[in-house]
């Protein structure tokens, strides 16, 4: 068995004590959520917090989906099978269900959160590319009040967010825009594996022309997750083939990927490819059936 | 009560008795023994691949308040325990003294009051090392300038251990000169993997200072075996020791040696007074036990035009981490390796395997097989698929013009072995029909002309198992015999004793039985006990699908004892001559008045009645038997995979699987088949994604199951099993083993099924494990183009 360094636990039942709490233990304190990534750190001593705050209190208060002003907006608390089973998620974004599928298994999906996914910012963490093609905002509670950032601005890197000492994130806000459609495709070594590369896309349609477009990869893009090359490629252009084969090279081409066990950094650039053309054709298809 | 389908009163497919217990969460592993006042041990491990021990500075653990005492390798040196003997005549250390020699060495153990407590200690713990060039890779082991890993051997001064042949090389070079075609092949290398048992390996050990008495609950495969070799190596007395395995969650070989923290939680109970319980993580599991495989090889066959096979030529060179510490009972350093020529009847083969150290954890073990049979099938199932491709013949055909026939067994094979019974074509044939190989090859063509890319891949693989024959076969000089007691109470209930040990294989079912079968006792009549030294008679363990062929045929011949016996008792309960009874399920009966008789229950209440007995009958019901097998046996199989490639993502997706296995008489065909289905899902794991890979600096990358894993249910085919019986003619109830034929023989039909579907591009082979990177790099160099996306 693999035993985490001593810690103590200590259990917020408001947000607003969880903020007190991380403000008065310090930089050693960590805010506990689903605990799929944390424990597991804890458990190789890779991560040794001196205090854990368990956050599971606030699911009630941060794990509600709803639509609202315009916009989606999923509590940080909101497990990943949530996600998934959600009908105004698949209706509205049916890229979270492509990538909650294929995210772990039910044990982790059950505890899991969105907030936590996020704010862990693993490379090759699914979440953070589906945000990103949907351009969704996230906001940050700290003592001052609400922050609301885009999702380029919060996600800084690996394992790095905008997430400041003492402060939380409470929600994701996805924007709800006519005539849009997305998809995500990800590639593993077997069901439930973290992604050997995964590529999201979002359209929005004007008429017969894109609009706007998100594309996002996953485990090949460690100094973000948006491709915004790519993205402009498809702008006042219609959705076709074409279109989408260029904007898959630039994608690849802005990628950074490491070879590692699961790959070459030559055949993950491909993926990059392969599976943002893929996402995109996915994505038109949803366009035009909505 | 009579027999039914569901209750069989003998063989038949009845629910297997451990289940409910384990089913519940009521098993108890060794994790779950809990002794008054144990203490718990942890061990400290290298993170360095190769490096010198400057110092190990244990003072500050050493006053850590729950800390009990801190080990290091000088202070065992004084108990001349520093090092202990392999089971290959090797040694290997406990804890470091001079070197460390790959990553996760043990180097000190902690004992303390909880295991949280043991493990903080450890990083109290200062070891200065000074760091040495490391060998990673097996190619480089040889050259001149390679560190030399093993310098504390006497006279080592390379890296070389051994250097081993079988077969007739320059008769199979002459085959080799004469053939029409001639397939040489590249590399074909069977990565290093590791069983990975769902629960990891631990003991705990409780010396007892007022009697003297040890008593080791431990992982173990082989509690008899460790026994003794405790007794040789501790110098305690071996009536002293008492190994218990309790429930064992999964071996698959990797619980058949004796690793360091066995060792180290004796010394720990010695030491303090108190038992302790030493239990690995995962982690350390995957880093430092026994490995499997790990064989590098290079082969060369050769064919004529019309497709007869004619000879073999494999050249192997053999990682065998720091320590040669291979855990296997055959009285060669490849094992049973040189049982390469498979199934086919071949003019000429040879083999030569060199083994070398390198700087990684130390094994190998017999990953559910006889010790590198799995490596030796993998390779002439490839090489057969390679020529099949040369010569531009069907796979299943080239296999069926040279398989051996059914009216040539016994046969000797090239190399040696001789191999008791089969009807391989029958088994073939059979394989065929339900695959529905035809209808699938013209589903290939289809689909290719729309450009897609489905493979069909088929291998025939024969097992050697039961170790085995005492001319060729010990552990440490102990023979490969094993006892059974069978004791049947006077309510006419049993007690059947074995030597071997169930890391799930469901022997407590499979042995009841075997006695119910012999004795015609209800199965839920006969208990199973087994995996405690101080109550079982002396036999070598469960590895090598050895429990059946061997224990079983100890049970079956103790049973026969019991029937004996019981026939004497009914001749005097009669009053007829013995030669006048004759035997059904569970009953003496006089020949010509079968009203006339008596069941064993009843016999066995007369047995211990006070019935006067016959001369020379001493009462009560019971026996002992050894069985000494005098040869192994062999089950084979006939599998065929199907694949679909993207060749544009290189992902695989197994889509069927068929496997006929024939392993003899089948005891209990439902365990058989949960066998077969467990073997065959680790061999998809191996084929596809398993592999312990290091980088250069010997850092170990398959240290967690988040870089090394197996398949999940969800990724693997409904199983398509088959079925031929080929009793084995020299067994007592005709049974083969068939606890890892499964494993043997997949990967080589999922490998050729990806190389089948390749095919088009000019794929000629893919590297184990087929991850998708590599089947996409396999696509890209064989083409020279990425394949464009649909
Ligand atoms: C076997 C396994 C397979 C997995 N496979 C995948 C996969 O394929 N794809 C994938 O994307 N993920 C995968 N994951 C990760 C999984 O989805 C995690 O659950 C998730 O990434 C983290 O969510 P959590 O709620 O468990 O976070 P926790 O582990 O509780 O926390 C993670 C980090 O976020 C911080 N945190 C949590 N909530 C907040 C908040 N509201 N505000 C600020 N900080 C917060 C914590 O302090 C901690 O630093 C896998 C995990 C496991 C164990």
């Amino acid at each position: 068995m693999q035993v985490p360094a001593p810690f103590e636990y200590v259990r917020a039942s408001s947000v607003g004590e969880a903020i007190d709490l991380l403000e008065r233990l310090g930089p050693e304190a960590r805010l506990v959520a689903g605990g799929h990534s944390l424990l597991p750190m804890m458990k190789l001593r890779l991560a040794t917090p001196e205090h854990l705050i368990d956050i599971n209190p606030l699911a009630g208060e941060l794990g509600d989906v709803r639509e609202e002003g315009g916009e989606v907006r999923i509590g940080a608390m909101t497990r990943h099978r949530d996600v998934l089973e959600s009908e105004l998620l698949v209706r509205r974004f049916p890229i979270m269900r492509d990538a909650e599928r294929r995210i772990a298994d039910p044990p982790v999906r059950n505890r899991g959160t969105i907030g936590g996914a996020l704010c862990q910012a693993d490379p090759s963490e699914d979440l953070s590319a589906v945000c990103a093609a949907l351009k969704a905002s996230v906001v940050i509670r700290g003592r001052g009040g609400d922050r609301v950032l885009d999702m380029v601005a919060f996600h800084r890197g690996p394992y790095e967010t905008a997430v400041g000492d003492a402060e939380m994130l409470v929600e994701v806000r996805v924007p709800v825009r006519p005539h849009g459609g997305s998809a995500y495709e990800k590639v593993e070594r077997r069901a439930g594996d973290w992604a050997i590369a995964a590529a999201g896309a979002a359209l929005w349609l004007d008429g017969a022309t894109v609009a706007d477009a998100g594309i996002a990869l996953s485990a090949v893009n460690p100094r973000g997750v948006r491709c915004e090359r790519a993205e402009q490629a498809l702008v006042g252009r219609p959705p076709s083939e074409e279109a989408f084969a260029e904007a898959a090279a630039l994608a690849a081409e802005d990628c950074d990927p490491i070879a590692d066990q699961r790959g070459s950094a030559e055949y993950k650039r491909h993926l990059a490819r392969e599976l943002t053309h893929r996402a995109l054709r996915r994505a038109a298809e949803r366009t035009l059936a909505s | 009560m009579a027999a039914t389908e569901q209750r069989p009163i003998g063989f038949g497919r009845l629910k297997r008795k451990e289940d409910p217990r384990f089913l519940r969460g009521e098993g108890t592993y060794v994790d779950d023994v809990k002794l008054p006042g144990m203490l718990h041990g942890a061990i400290l491990r290298s993170p360095l691949a190769h490096a010198r021990i400057v110092s190990i500075d244990t003072s500050a653990a050493q006053q850590h308040p729950k800390v009990r005492v801190v080990v290091t390798g000088r202070d065992l040196e004084g108990l001349g325990l520093a090092w202990m003997p392999t089971l290959s005549a090797d040694t290997q250390a406990v804890l470091a003294t001079d070197k460390v020699r790959f990553q996760g060495q043990e180097v000190a153990f902690v004992v303390a009051e909880d295991r949280y407590a043991a493990r903080d200690a450890l990083e109290l713990i200062e070891v200065d090392y000074e760091p040495l060039p490391v060998v990673s890779d097996v190619r480089r082991a040889l050259d001149p300038d390679a560190p030399v890993i093993r310098d504390d051997k006497e006279g080592q001064t390379t890296n070389r251990i051994f250097d081993w042949e079988a077969g007739d090389e320059a008769e199979t070079e002459r085959v080799l000169a004469d053939a029409d075609v001639v397939v040489v092949t590249q590399e074909i290398p069977f990565q290093r993997v590791h069983p990975a048992p769902l629960e990891t390996c631990g003991s705990v050990a409780d010396m007892d200072p007022v009697t003297g008495k040890l008593r080791l609950w431990t992982t173990s495969q082989a509690p008899h075996a460790h026994r003794t070799l405790y007794a040789m190596v501790a110098g305690i007395p071996e009536h002293r020791i008492q190994v218990i395995a309790p429930d064992i969650g999964g071996g698959f070989g990797n619980k058949v040696p004796i690793y360091p923290g066995y060792v180290c939680s004796i010394v720990g109970s010695i030491l303090t007074g108190r038992p302790v319980k030493w239990m690995e993580d995962r982690t350390e599991n995957l880093t430092s036990t026994g490995f499997a495989r790990d064989y590098l090889m290079r082969g060369r066959i050769a064919a004529d035009r019309d497709g007869r096979i004619r000879g073999l030529r494999v050249d192997v060179l053999a990682d065998h981490g720091a320590f040669n510490a291979t855990a296997q009972p055959s009285k060669y350093p490849a094992g049973f390796f040189h049982i390469f020529t498979g199934s086919y009847d071949l003019e000429a083969a040879y083999c030569s395997v060199r083994g070398v150290y390198t700087n990684k954890a130390p094994g190998g073990v017999a990953y559910r097989c006889s010790f590198r049979v799995t490596e030796a099938a993998y390779l002439v199932e490839r090489m057969v698929d390679l020529l099949a491709a040369e010569l531009e013949m069907d796979p299943v055909e080239l296999r069926m013009r040279n398989l051996i026939r059914s009216d040539q067994f016994p046969y000797t094979t090239k190399t040696g072995w001789e191999y008791d019974s089969g009807d391989y074509h029958a088994t073939m044939r059979e394989a065929l029909r339900i695959a529905g190989y035809d209808e699938l090859r013209r589903e290939q063509a289809e689909r290719r002309a729309r450009g897609e890319h489905m493979g069909i891949g088929v291998s025939f693989f024969t097992e050697t198992v039961g170790a085995g024959p005492k001319a060729k076969m010990d552990i440490a000089g102990l023979g490969m015999a094993d006892g059974a007691e069978l004791r049947v109470h006077p309510t006419g209930t049993a007690v059947v004793r074995l030597s071997v040990q169930t890391q799930g294989q469901g022997h407590e079912t499979t042995f009841a039985q075997i006695v119910a079968e012999e004795l015609g006792i209800p199965p839920e009549d006969v208990e199973v006990v087994h995996g405690d030294t101080d109550q079982t008679p002396f036999g070598l363990g469960t590895y090598g699908s050895r429990s059946t062929p061997v224990s079983g045929a100890a049970v079956a011949m103790v049973s026969r004892k019991v029937r004996d016996k019981a026939r004497l008792i009914a001749s005097a309960a009669l009053e007829v001559a013995p030669e006048d009874l004759a035997w059904e399920r569970g009953r003496w009966f006089v020949k010509g008045d079968p009203e006339q008789g008596r069941t064993i229950q009843e016999l066995a209440l007369a047995a211990h009645g006070t019935l006067t007995l016959p001369d020379g009958v001493e009462g009560h019901l019971d026996a002992e038997a050894v069985y000494d097998p005098p040869n192994l046996t062999y089950p084979c199989g006939a599998y065929i995979a199907v694949v679909d490639v993207d060749p544009a993502t290189g992902e695989v997706r197994l889509r069927r699987f068929v496997a006929v296995d024939d392993c003899g008489v089948r005891i209990n065909p439902m365990i058989v088949e949960g066998q077969i289905h467990g073997g065959l899902a680790e061999g998809a794991g191996i084929a596809l994604m398993q592999h312990i890979a290091f980088d250069e600096q010997g850092n170990c990358l398959g240290g967690s199951f988040m870089y090394y894993g197996g398949r999940w249910s969800l990724e693997v085919p409904d199983w398509e099993l088959g079925e031929t019986v080929t009793p084995s003619p020299h067994h007592p109830i005709g049974a083969k083993g068939v606890g890892e034929s499964s494993n043997v023989g997949s990967p080589p039909a999922i490998v050729n099924a990806i190389v089948d579907a390749l095919a088009p591009f000019g794929v000629r082979h893919v590297d184990m494990p087929a991850t998708p990177g590599r089947v996409w790099e396999a696509i890209r160099s064989a083409s020279g183009t990425a394949a464009p996306p649909r």
